[in-house]
């Protein structure tokens, strides 16, 4: 603050002062992340938005304005029904699935000291492993003749199960390479969770006659844990909600696996129905939106250090 | 340390050998893929076929498995097209989003308000949102099939600039004013005082980036037709479909070539995974 305030009244005054020189120093800096801001995410949104107002088609000779008609047109589409039935029940399945496993595999490593090391490394293997090649194994495990898992459930006498191609069981299979997919992430959230509680705390609840392993769960960890809990539910309903990965390689959207941002590839990028995909797009956002206005809220409280 | 706290040696114990219990099965579930992955790759097709228990191989079939993953699909190349994009991507969103984390903690200038709120919104935003307009961009301009397709839908990375912000903030204002009294442009004072100062938030958003990109499918499927361009896990989705179930050791030859990379990083570097997770939160 010296230079500005004595740099007039001593009468040299070479340099811009502070507001200025900040202000095209400010804005320079930010010119490059507008402008990108503007061209891939601002403008594709509107367009977007427009587009799905329209029956845009790849090599359609014209462009009719439908108004709400694609949304309505969904609503009626037993196929997108079925995508946006099977994501949700995917997401009903992983939610609770991904944060009690990845709290109870938290609070169980947190005690450990010499093997915490191992089971830090075996539970976050999964998430750093490319999922795309990941799944292939997985359809090799779950192969109905040649794979170890129907192996185990024939030679302990149950019959053959056809993971990846009865169509019920599509979803909890999906379901179940997705939660192995991210507990080890889940865990780490948890363990950083575990480690930000205060020590006293529990020397309190005991002095409050809170001792056994329960009650101090119940009377510190769970409280103290609670934001971080929220946090964990909800990245883990966004990575749900975007189940495709798995889907791309085991099922390719087969009947019983339609899930949403899938139906939207097919749609977009194999059919060329632009406008029903982007209306479909639009649809993806609203879920997108419930579940990041709270997440940006939560990180907003989180990353400060 | 009060003795009050185990009032039992055996119920400790006991504690003790049930976490374990549950910890390994656990493990177990999480390392199968792995462990089966491995030995498959090793194993030769007429003991795949008849789809045995044995965990052991009985013959030693490594090398026919990988150097036959190798000559079907070029992986090695799909390496070479993953450390391009995931270096072009990390270097732009670094180079883009500093100077606007900086101007948007440390700087005053019109607009700051509306651009801060702007990039708080974009956090909300997946790539396969704006995904349909870009494409289409893309195709119009003939540019399809290209590194720069695979890339430019993320030079600027919203929550590179919302993390770096977060932590330029704390920077102490004592020193940009000396800094600045000393004759050094606000250039200079972000790239020779502020940024070293802000490794390990750079090096933790580093981790999330290039595990993000190496490993995403969604946008090299639709703007990748051409497998010379193919980041690993397209590259991964050609080979599988290019397999017939007789080839399951060489799948998992390709499987375990495809996935070591990111996974040796892992092991190595351990610590900055976890940490980079922890400072970033997001997947």
């Amino acid at each position: 603050m010296t230079t500005l305030a004595l740099a007039p009244a001593v009468g040299r005054v070479p340099r811009r002062s502070r507001p200025v020189r900040e202000w095209l120093a400010g804005t320079l800096f930010v010119v490059p992340a507008t402008m990108l801001l503007l061209a891939i995410i601002l403008a594709p949104l509107l367009c977007l938005l427009i587009l799905s107002l329209t029956d845009y088609e790849i090599g359609a000779m014209q462009i009719r304005w439908l108004g709400l008609g694609n949304f309505e047109k969904a609503l009626s589409d037993p196929v997108f029904r079925r995508a946006m039935g099977n994501t949700l029940l995917y997401v009903a399945l992983v939610l609770p699935g991904g944060v009690i496993l990845g709290l109870l595999v938290a609070l169980l490593v947190h005690g450990r000291t010499r093997s915490r090391a191992f089971y830090e490394v075996a539970y976050f293997l999964p998430v750093t492993a490319t999922l795309i090649a990941m799944a292939a194994v997985w359809q090799f495990l779950l192969h109905p003749k040649l794979g170890p898992v129907n192996g185990l459930l024939k030679a302990a006498g149950f019959p053959e199960m056809a993971f990846i191609s009865e169509p019920s069981l599509l979803i909890p299979t999906l379901a179940v390479i997705g939660l192995w997919n991210l507990i080890g992430f889940n865990m780490i959230l948890f363990l950083a969770g575990l480690t930000a509680i205060p020590r006293d705390l529990y020397d309190a609840a005991e002095i409050d006659g809170a001792g056994g392993p329960i009650d101090r769960f119940l009377t510190v960890t769970w409280p103290q844990l609670a934001p971080t809990t929220m946090f964990v539910a909800v990245t883990t309903s966004i990575t749900a909600f975007k189940v495709f990965d798995t889907v791309a390689v085991l099922t390719r959207g087969r009947d019983g696996s339609e899930v949403l941002l899938y139906a939207i590839y097919l749609e977009g990028f194999q059919y060329f129905k632009i406008g029903y995909s982007a209306a479909l797009t639009v649809i993806f956002l609203a879920f997108m939106l419930a579940f990041s206005v709270f997440q940006a809220f939560q990180l907003d409280r989180r990353v400060h250090y | 340390m009060k003795a009050a706290r185990f009032p039992l040696p055996t119920g400790r114990l006991l504690r003790f050998a049930g976490a374990h219990a549950v910890l390994l099965v656990g493990a177990a579930f999480m390392l199968l893929p792995f462990i089966w992955m491995l030995l498959t790759a090793i194993r030769a097709p007429d003991e795949i076929l008849t789809g045995g228990l044995n965990p052991i191989p009985r013959s030693f079939h490594a090398v026919e498995n990988f150097s036959a993953a190798l000559q079907q699909a070029p992986l090695l190349r799909f390496m070479v097209n993953g450390v391009i994009i995931c270096g072009g991507i990390l270097i732009i969103q670094l180079i883009v989003a500093i100077p606007a984390a900086y101007a948007l903690a440390k700087l005053r200038f019109p607009g700051r308000g509306l651009l801060f709120a702007a990039v708080i919104g974009g956090l909300c935003i997946p790539i396969q949102v704006p995904a349909l307009p870009i494409y289409l961009a893309l195709a119009e301009f003939g540019l399809l099939d290209s590194y720069f397709a695979m890339m430019v839908p993320f030079f600027l990375s919203v929550f590179a600039i919302f993390l770096f912000r977060q932590t330029f903030r704390g920077f102490p204002d004592e020193i940009l004013q000396a800094a600045r009294v000393d004759g050094l442009g606000e250039f200079e004072i972000l790239w020779r005082i502020v940024v070293p100062s802000a490794l390990p938030a750079i090096a933790a958003f580093s981790i999330f980036s290039i595990v993000a990109h190496w490993n995403d499918l969604y946008w090299p499927m639709i703007v990748i037709q051409r497998m010379d361009y193919a980041p690993p896990p397209l590259g991964m989705l050609f080979f599988a479909n290019s397999e017939t179930g007789a080839s399951y050791g060489v799948l998992m030859a390709g499987a375990t070539i495809i996935t070591a990379p990111l996974v040796l990083v892992f092991l190595l570097a351990r610590r900055r995974f976890v940490q980079g997770i922890t400072m970033t939160g997001i997947k």
